[in-house]
């Protein structure tokens, strides 16, 4: 009935030192510091299907993703794409790639567009001959909203939006099974932005691909996501079906999201940004983490952490509403 | 904003790079005001010309790339003709710019604490601790959490969207009149970014401040801006108050820009798209540049270039969507 599953990811944990230099440390008394960044998250997501995940700036988003595709161990916990049947019946590992949140630190800018692309095609041997190569290279960058002939070019002489399409063309070049998108759109106007979502549509129906979609837009992650996750400061707080969660969101902080989007058609130019500091992930509030902002923070809510619970298919870390 | 003189006036701004392959015009005759206090909201496709325009407003255009014809007047001084370090001093005193490249206006090895304090002393006469005080102030303001412990890290230890809230702090630092803001809450969730706004909003109100924001965000337009230009292969498509543009878009292409914005309400199949992309510069078609994705275009908009109606506001085509009848 459902999809076998593509990535299982238990208790992952990622943890960095943010100490003062250790001479300094030292002379001033000062502790170590350590910088909670994923504290503790752990979900599957089936293949073909897309997980997003939303957050504020600064949640973990983008460490989450970098542990998924293996640019960045894990303190604790593991993260495994799980092998998948081919048509023969053996197994393979599936091929992971990450579409980066900056497109201009992730394309290295003395080398030509087409290189650029080519290169996963060049390294997988994914088509034979330089010719293939090159045609492939014309077609993606098609594919994209790009010109054939913009492989002889130099990522400098692009725009912001057209060098994230360089990123996806390479992306898509590798012919992955799993797609680890880190904002993938931000960087592009809305008519691009559609062209593009409704291509990634396409291939996912068309191959199969499985999606983990990081977005701050949620309009974008409704449109693309089957399942959603919200996470605040290195922890899920609610995770369940995409459309379940957007119609009746249930945490205290998905509501609060779901109200602060701007709205073009009827815009508030008087909003208010949620009250409170944004906390740290260096000194974590103690208790739920969201108490501080949390308009309806009880109590036991400033001593102790609700855990995430199962109900209903959707999962909510709130002692509150439940 | 009538009678007021405009803080910033761009008159028939031509920008091309020169490149072995010929001149290609990447900024074809843009005209704009921008008001004291005022916020112009800059939308388009990308690669339309809206980061060029900001670039070459405060003068740091990249060669091949150069100004080959118009006029930057800012309070009254025209601006375009500066020596290279008499511009240095109108940016961060008089403009503060955020790029939409947070990495690139951040020293690697340079605490964020240090940057900010520096910025800080270059153009205000403010001490060491004072400055210091204030670095920590402005991140704050920005809202990064935690600002006392923040300040002595370096840029790689803060997400994406901190980076770019400190690229803002430094681009407020000097409490410049106008602020050219590319994309800035463009990798920022909805929270912060309603932050943001505000801030810049408080800025314009409280000091007059004026601002050019360019955003791919029409809620964070609708939401935050005065007036709207709307860009489309080097040329200014459009341009009027913020509600008469979102709502009764009168350029075809706006008009399809507001229609792929995908909607909170439902989850559609297939997001309504512009067929085609915007030509490339060097192969813009004669007349109107959005002629081949046209559902409207006629004979006339192959030959004869449309331009905005003189004053400015309105759209630059010779068969604009009808206005709607009023409700
Ligand atoms: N060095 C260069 N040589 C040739 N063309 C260039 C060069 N630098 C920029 N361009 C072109 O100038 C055009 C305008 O770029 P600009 O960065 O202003 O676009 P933009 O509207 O800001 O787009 P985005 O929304 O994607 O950021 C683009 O089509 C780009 O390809
Ligand atoms: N190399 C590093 N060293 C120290 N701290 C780091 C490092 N990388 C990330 N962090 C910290 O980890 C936390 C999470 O960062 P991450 O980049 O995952 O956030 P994010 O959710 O992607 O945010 P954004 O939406 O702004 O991109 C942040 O507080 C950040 O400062
Ligand atoms: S546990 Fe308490 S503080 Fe946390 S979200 Fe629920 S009600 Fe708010
Ligand atoms: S001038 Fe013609 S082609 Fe251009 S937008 Fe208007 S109707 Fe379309
Ligand atoms: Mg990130
Ligand atoms: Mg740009």
């Amino acid at each position: 009935m459902s999809e076998p599953i593509a990535l299982t990811v238990r208790d992952a944990v990622c943890l960095f030192d943010v100490s003062p230099p250790f001479l300094d440390r030292v002379l001033s008394g000062a502790r170590r510091r350590v910088l909670r960044a994923v504290d503790g998250v752990s979900f599957t997501v089936r293949r073909g299907r897309t997980l997003g995940v939303v957050g504020e700036s600064g949640c973990g988003k983008s460490t989450l993703a970098r542990m998924i595709v293996g640019l960045q161990p894990p303190t604790a916990g593991t993260l495994r794409l799980e092998d998948m049947p081919l048509a023969d019946g053996s197994l393979a590992r599936p091929r992971v790639q990450m579409i980066f949140q900056d497109p201009y630190a992730s394309l290295n800018p003395r080398w030509r567009v087409g290189d650029i692309v080519a290169e996963p095609i060049r390294e997988l041997k994914l088509v034979q001959g330089e010719a293939a190569v090159q045609a492939r290279v014309a077609q993606l960058l098609e594919t994209v909203g790009l010109a054939a002939a913009d492989a002889a070019r130099f990522p400098h002489a692009f725009s912001g939006g057209q060098r994230q399409r360089i990123s996806i063309a390479r992306a898509l070049a590798t012919e992955a099974d799993v797609l680890v998108c880190d904002e993938p759109t931000s960087a592009l106007d809305v008519s691009v932005q559609a062209q593009i979502l409704n291509l990634m549509r396409r291939l996912q129906a068309e191959l199969g691909l499985t999606y983990i979609l990081i977005s701050h837009n949620l309009s974008v992650v409704r449109h693309m996501a089957d399942d959603i996750a919200i996470m605040y400061l290195g922890r899920f707080v609610e995770t369940g079906p995409a459309e379940e969660v957007f119609a009746n969101p249930r945490h205290p902080y998905t509501r609060l999201l779901l109200e602060t989007i701007p709205d073009v058609q009827h815009p508030n130019r008087d909003r208010q940004p949620l009250s409170g500091e944004v906390p740290s992930p260096i000194d974590p509030p103690p208790g739920c983490p969201f108490h501080p902002r949390c308009p309806q923070a009880e109590a036991r809510c400033r001593e102790t952490r609700p855990a995430l619970e199962m109900r209903d298919g959707r999962q909510v870390a709130c002692f509150v509403v439940r | 904003m009538s009678g007021a003189a405009p803080l910033l006036s761009v008159r028939d701004l031509r920008v091309a790079f020169h490149t072995r392959r010929g001149r290609l015009v990447a900024l074809d005759g843009v005209s704009f005001d921008i008001a004291p206090g005022e916020i112009l909201g800059v939308v388009g496709e990308s690669g339309a010309g809206k980061s060029l325009t900001g670039t070459a407003v405060i003068g740091l255009l990249d060669p091949p790339g150069r100004i080959d014809g118009g006029e930057i007047w800012l309070e009254g001084r025209r601006i375009d003709t500066l020596s290279p370090a008499e511009m240095r001093r109108v940016r961060g005193r008089q403009i503060g710019a955020i790029f939409q490249d947070p990495l690139t206006s951040l020293h690697p090895l340079l605490t964020v604490g240090a940057q900010l304090e520096e910025t800080i002393r270059t153009h205000l006469p403010l001490g060491r601790a004072e400055a210091k005080a204030r670095a920590v102030a402005l991140l704050r303001e920005v809202g990064i959490p935690a600002p006392e412990t923040r300040v002595s890290q370096y840029p790689h230890q803060f997400s994406g969207g901190m980076r770019q809230r400190v690229v803002i702090a430094l681009a407020l630092a000097a409490e410049p009149k106008l602020i050219i803001a590319d994309e800035p809450t463009t990798a920022l969730d909805v929270s912060i970014q309603a932050q943001i706004t505000a801030l810049l909003r408080r800025l314009c109100r409280t000091h007059g401040t004026g601002v050019m924001l360019v955003t791919h965000d029409m809620g964070v337009i609708a939401e935050t801006a005065d007036r709207v230009a709307v860009m489309y292969a080097g040329r200014l498509v459009e341009l009027g108050a913020v509600d008469q543009v979102v709502r009764a878009p009168r350029h075809p292409y706006t008009a399809g820009l507001m229609a792929s914005i995908p909607r909170m309400g439902k989850r559609e199949d297939v997001l309504a798209q512009i067929e085609g992309s915007m030509p490339r510069l060097g192969a813009i078609p004669p007349g109107c540049a959005f002629s081949p994705r046209c559902p409207s275009a006629s004979a006339r908009c192959m030959v004869e270039v449309p331009v905005l109606p003189a004053g400015g506001a309105g759209a630059a085509c010779w068969h604009p969507v009808a206005e709607p009848a009023h409700v």
